[in-house]
């Protein structure tokens, strides 16, 4: 067996702990990789930016803790890109699991000296709206009608009572929308009703699994941007000038990337260089 | 080395091993593990569903509506006569679940062709508009970059490539040709991001594993 069918032949076991290696050791060294921001990043960053403070900002949590690793850093650099710029912020899930992300991220960054020193309040400040089944029917009733889609927060108080969301019936009142997603409902849903239907300012961070197939929606009607897993998470870091989790793990990314390359091209030279002595 | 003292950490942390040593091989480990997880995952959404669904939306509505015609009759508003129509969604869940007796399963099918039915109805102008119209009003551009032409070029050559009424011959062929290029070009795209995403859950499990768990990272 000449050298090219044994790499045709090498056990996939060989390979996996190549990957393990190529993950796990960059994680033990404090390294950070250049990360070059893109327009559809900034465009997400420059519409927060661009909001007055006490402005109204919407997120939705529509992913569960499968999908961690990739959505909740950019769930925490967005929070506290809006806590820094005092922005009021409401949150909500389509997915059970969102609100409980919700908190986890909040817990984070009201703990992030920066932001404690805002000393904010929630029902004033923020507010978590929880979760409410209906999936897209549920953002087509915010269009009408927050209230009535929400009628209690996460926590059992009544919208009514809660002095953040006195003034918030629906999509007019709100400034930008922004949706973390890993699969429906999600960006799709929010892009179709919100955006196309009640002219919602719309953003929308995605798994990198899906981010293609919501780039065709990028432009100032439908997604004004779109962070794409974790190498989006980490645009948004940077560009907030507060490198975190994302920026940290895209090392390993790096390093993972060029690994599997390797292997492609390995076994692209011996599938063809097998080939050529098959044919003869 | 600072392992943590949360015994909840210490399941997760075992677990994921568990599930991991698929890769090496199937096992009785990995098969305890992904069946708890099937089993745990199904009990969680019975519990989620039950309690923001069944509870708030179906008996919550229901016995509003019985307190109101018991507290006002007929006098009540129409929107007090609403909460009645939660009967029927219960009717439509209700006979989903015969679907366990083989004889009368037939009737879920009315359930099924009421969501399927709707949810066309439901989507299909939001379709149109925002992933039809708007679309193609997106790839109406002039040429006078190179970004717009390769836009145009590629959604008009992948189109034909589509198109199955003409033989793939000459230049249509060609132009077929062209449009499979994009096509590869785009699978290939997403192929990329979908490793992405798979390195991003395995480098949150690692960091779970060295950092959380065991406490080797900093």
């Amino acid at each position: 067996m000449g050298f090219f069918e044994r790499l045709l032949k090498i056990d996939r076991r060989i390979i996996f702990t190549f990957i393990a290696v190529a993950i796990a050791l960059p994680l033990f060294f404090n390294v950070s990789m250049y990360v070059e921001t893109t327009s559809e990043v900034v465009g997400i960053f420059s519409a927060v930016d661009s909001l007055s403070p006490g402005s109204k900002v919407l997120i939705s949590f529509d992913y569960d803790p499968g999908s961690m690793p990739e959505l909740q850093p950019m769930a925490e650099s967005f929070l506290r890109h809006c806590f820094s710029r005092d922005l009021k912020v409401i949150l909500m899930g389509l997915w059970p699991q969102g609100p409980l992300q919700a908190n986890w991220a909040l817990d984070v960054i009201l703990n992030d000296p920066d932001i404690k020193v805002k000393n904010l309040k929630y029902g004033v400040d923020y507010v978590n709206l929880g979760y409410t089944a209906g999936n897209e029917v549920v953002i087509q009733r915010m269009g009408s009608d927050i209230h009535a889609a929400f009628p209690v927060d996460y926590y059992g108080t009544s919208l009514d009572e809660i002095p953040l969301m006195r003034g918030v019936r629906n999509f007019n009142n709100i400034d930008f929308v922004y949706n973390l997603s890993a699969g429906y409902p999600g960006t799709m849903e929010w892009v179709q009703f919100a955006a196309d239907r009640f002219h919602a300012r719309l953003g929308a961070g995605n798994t990198a699994v899906q981010a293609p197939l919501m780039y065709p929606y990028l432009g100032k009607k439908q997604l004004v941007g779109i962070l794409g897993g974790m190498k989006g998470a980490a645009e948004y870091e940077v560009l907030a000038q507060r490198p975190a989790r994302a920026v940290r793990y895209m090392f390993g990314q790096g390093i993972s990337h060029a690994v599997v390359i390797f292997f492609v091209i390995i076994g692209n030279l011996a599938f063809f260089a097998t080939r050529k002595k098959k044919e003869s | 080395m600072h392992p943590s003292p949360d015994i909840g950490i210490w399941i997760g942390g075992l677990l994921t091993l568990g599930i991991f040593s698929f890769l090496y091989g199937d096992n009785p480990y990995y098969k305890f593990c992904e069946a708890l997880f099937v089993g745990v995952s199904a009990g969680h959404w019975f519990i989620t569903l039950f309690w923001t669904v069944f509870i708030p939306k179906l008996l919550g509505n229901i016995g509003i509506a019985i307190h109101t015609f018991r507290t006002e009759g007929f006098a009540a508003g129409m929107s007090d006569y609403m909460h009645w129509s939660y009967i029927f969604g219960g009717i439509l869940g209700f006979l989903m679940i015969l679907r366990l007796f083989p004889k009368i399963g037939w009737i879920s099918r009315w359930s099924l062709a009421f969501v399927v039915g709707t949810t066309a109805g439901y989507y299909f102008i939001n379709y149109l508009v925002s992933n039809g119209l708007m679309q193609i009003q997106k790839t109406i551009l002039p040429l006078t970059s190179v970004g717009n032409i390769i836009l145009v070029v590629g959604t008009f050559c992948g189109l034909i490539y589509f198109f199955f009424s003409k033989e793939h011959k000459g230049a249509f062929g060609g132009l077929a040709r062209v449009g499979i290029w994009f096509l590869m070009i785009t699978f290939g795209a997403s192929f990329g991001y979908t490793v992405m995403s798979r390195m991003s859950l395995l480098i949150g499990r690692m960091d779970y594993i060295f950092g959380i768990w065991l406490g080797m990272i900093r």
